[in-house]
């Protein structure tokens, strides 16, 4: 294989890889909150690219795109105010079949305000034909796009988590719930925040995604299985992680399909996946303390 | 109700089929059973036939129906299950007992609930593509999408005329995409073209950059893309993002200006076989086919303001067929089945109908005619 050749798969796995990643990192969100994996997450992603779609045809791309992560946290504040608030002993298990069920409604919904065909969000930079030369090798500019927006909302995160009051005491309510409530945190508005980031960083990663992906009603689920499978690579609730499993997950592809056939992608994917998980059951970058204390 | 009832009822009635049924009683009305993806992954197949079906029902009803018989057409929605269309098929024919079955939208669908219909004596008109459906041809069942192996090998006389001698395939994994790779290289065989490499994606592939990397590796002269899922418009922006100059086929699956306009700039110069529709403008006056194009085209356009697609033109050829078979036969469902099989030069959407007793597609070759895309719309391709 020529070097030429080897780079264009790097790159192929890291425009595959990054899309993964900003995916994942939504998942982290609301675990590190509440402790569940919101299955509704790549719903969050189509809605914001569906409603930056939208809302493009009349106002500039960038507005449009602020507004859709506006509508689409406010989404996320309503499913949770609407249906995880009203638990009355919200177990683990309950919110994710929760969130499964808004799964499919959301997609049901988006099919009737839509229709079920393709749109995507023009390319930021460029457009369909334009590429990259990296030494002989080539990638959209659009990738460039998603690996610098999941980098700002990665440091974003890192800093809201870590230094800001809010963000700790998101951490403390995923932590122990019963502690944080006597230390006068208030855990069901901690949950509504936590939606409301995550639906709103999904609906930025639906934008950022959609000229390369393609936007549809039911495009969600098959990101958010990947998406899911990365942020448990990388260590779930853990942001850089997320970055770093993407990566990994998108190359391991990219080098797969260049000796074996494409069909085999995943299969190669998922026992690589599942080899580390058997020597690092807390994923990449997870910690295991931090994960013995999670419910799963 | 306590809020958690409510929940559970919102998401059974969400998960529940979406089976929409137009129930008119009438006295002299003939029912017809409908099995479409109106949903789900093969929706753009589903829903321009759903809604191109009522069109012509109604327009057929409000005409005072055929010899004085109104239509009663039954819609199911399938979503692309095999599975949903199975029961759908069952419950069409055994509790409507209806008339004849026009669908379902896919080959894997019609090949499953093919079985149900020649055992439950009830015509099925399918609107999929595969040639196993009527080949070997079966008693009851009949098909109106032109065959897969025509567009191959059309794709195959123009590689030939290009004097390209080395391809490379790449298909997704679904009924369409895996029978046209089957018939993809056995019409490169038969044309002496040699298939460098062939390769499977899944169909709800987001970024293709690998796979093409690979068929750049090998060098082909022409990629073959044979799908019908949204990544007809991701092959050719990969490959003009990976600077690939090799000559991009696709399928006639590619028939939907929606997936150029997706491709943008990159879907210039896209070569692919289809039907006439989408260059009814550009045929002369005296073509067979140019009247009945137009009226279909300005009907479905107006009543929907959407692009209609041949797709949607299936489901038109299948209640045309009908529409004879019941002049002829009237509600004698045998004698409609053989009225069928002797139709002859009846224009259509797809192509012009010829079936026999031997032939239950009646289409040939020439249903098909090489388009391309130039400045975001199809015309006829010209060497």
């Amino acid at each position: 294989m020529s070097f030429e050749q080897l780079l264009q798969y790097a790159l192929s796995g890291i425009t595959n890889g990054s899309i993964y990643a900003i995916v994942a990192i939504g998942f982290n969100i609301i675990y590190n909150t509440t402790g569940i994996i919101n299955f509704a997450q790549g719903e969050f992603l189509m809605l914001g690219g569906m409603t930056a779609i939208s809302l493009s045809s009349f106002m500039p791309l960038p507005l449009a795109i602020l507004a859709a992560v506006v509508i689409t946290s406010f989404a996320g504040a309503l499913i949770d105010f609407l249906f995880i608030r009203r638990l009355k002993s919200p177990s683990v298990l309950g919110m994710v079949i929760v969130t499964v069920g808004l799964s499919i409604v959301i997609r049901e919904i988006a099919l009737h305000i839509w229709d079920e065909k393709v749109r995507s969000l023009p390319y930021f930079t460029g457009n369909e034909i334009s590429s990259i030369n990296i030494m002989g090798a080539f990638i959209s500019p659009q990738v460039l796009w998603v690996i610098g927006v999941s980098s700002v909302i990665v440091v974003f995160l890192g800093v809201f988590f870590k230094f800001t009051l809010t963000g700790r005491s998101m951490r403390a309510c995923a932590s122990n719930i019963t502690a944080a409530r006597l230390c006068g945190i208030n855990a069901r508005n901690m949950v509504t925040i936590s939606f409301m980031l995550s639906a709103g960083i999904g609906a930025l990663a639906g934008c950022v995604v959609s000229p390369i992906t393609q936007t549809q009603y039911d495009c969600g689920t098959s990101l958010a299985i990947k998406g899911f499978t990365v942020a448990i690579l990388g260590g779930l609730g853990n942001s850089t992680g997320a970055v770093v499993g993407g990566i990994v997950i998108g190359l391991l592809e990219a080098f797969s399909i260049s000796v074996l056939p494409l069909a085999y992608k995943d299969a190669v994917a998922i026992a690589i996946l599942l080899i580390i998980l058997f020597v690092r059951p807390s994923g990449l970058l997870g910690k295991k303390e931090a994960a013995g204390l999670k419910e799963f | 109700m306590s809020l958690n009832k409510i929940i559970v009822s919102l998401l059974c009635a969400t998960l529940l089929p979406v089976a929409i049924s137009c129930k008119k009683k009438s006295g002299d009305s003939i029912k017809i059973g409908a099995i479409f993806s109106v949903t789900g992954p093969a929706s753009f197949l589903g829903a321009p036939e759903e809604k191109t079906a009522r069109m012509m029902v109604d327009e057929i009803n409000a005409r005072g129906g055929i010899d004085g018989k109104t239509l009663e057409l039954i819609v199911k929605d399938s979503a692309g299950s095999p599975e949903k269309a199975i029961s759908f098929a069952k419950q069409l024919i055994e509790e409507e007992k209806v008339y004849a079955i026009i669908g379902p939208s896919t080959s894997g669908e019609t090949m499953k609930i093919k079985g149900i219909c020649e055992e439950g004596k009830t015509i099925l008109i399918s609107c999929a593509a595969a040639e196993v459906i009527t080949n070997p041809v079966t008693k009851y069942t009949f098909k109106v999408a032109q065959n897969d192996s025509f567009g191959a090998q059309k794709i195959c006389e123009v590689m030939k005329k290009k004097g390209i001698r080395s391809i490379g395939i790449v298909t997704s994994n679904d009924g369409y995409g895996i029978a046209g790779k089957e018939q993809m290289e056995k019409a490169a065989a038969k044309n002496g073209i040699a298939v460098l490499i062939s390769e499977v994606y899944d169909k709800k592939a987001t970024d293709l950059t690998g796979v093409l990397t690979k068929l750049k590796a090998k060098n082909v002269q022409a990629v073959v893309n044979w799908s019908i899922v949204p990544a007809q418009s991701i092959v050719p922006k990969n490959m003009k993002q990976l600077n690939m100059d090799a000559q991009l086929f696709q399928s006639s699956g590619f028939g939907n200006i929606k997936y150029a306009k997706e491709a943008g700039e990159a879907g210039e110069g896209i070569i692919f076989p289809c039907g006439r529709l989408l260059i009814a403008e550009a045929l002369p006056d005296n073509h067979p086919q140019k009247a009945l194009l137009m009226k279909y085209k300005k009907d479905y356009e107006s009543k929907y303001g959407e692009d209609a697609s041949t797709f949607g033109g299936h489901a038109y050829d299948a209640l045309i067929i009908l529409e004879e078979a019941i002049k002829k036969a009237g509600a004698d469902r045998e004698k409609a089945r053989d009225a069928i099989e002797n139709i002859k030069d009846l224009p259509g959407v797809g192509g012009v109908y010829n079936f026999s007793p031997a032939d239950h597609l009646g289409l040939d070759i020439n249903a098909f005619d090489m388009l391309t895309v130039r400045d975001g719309k199809f015309v006829r391709y010209t060497e």
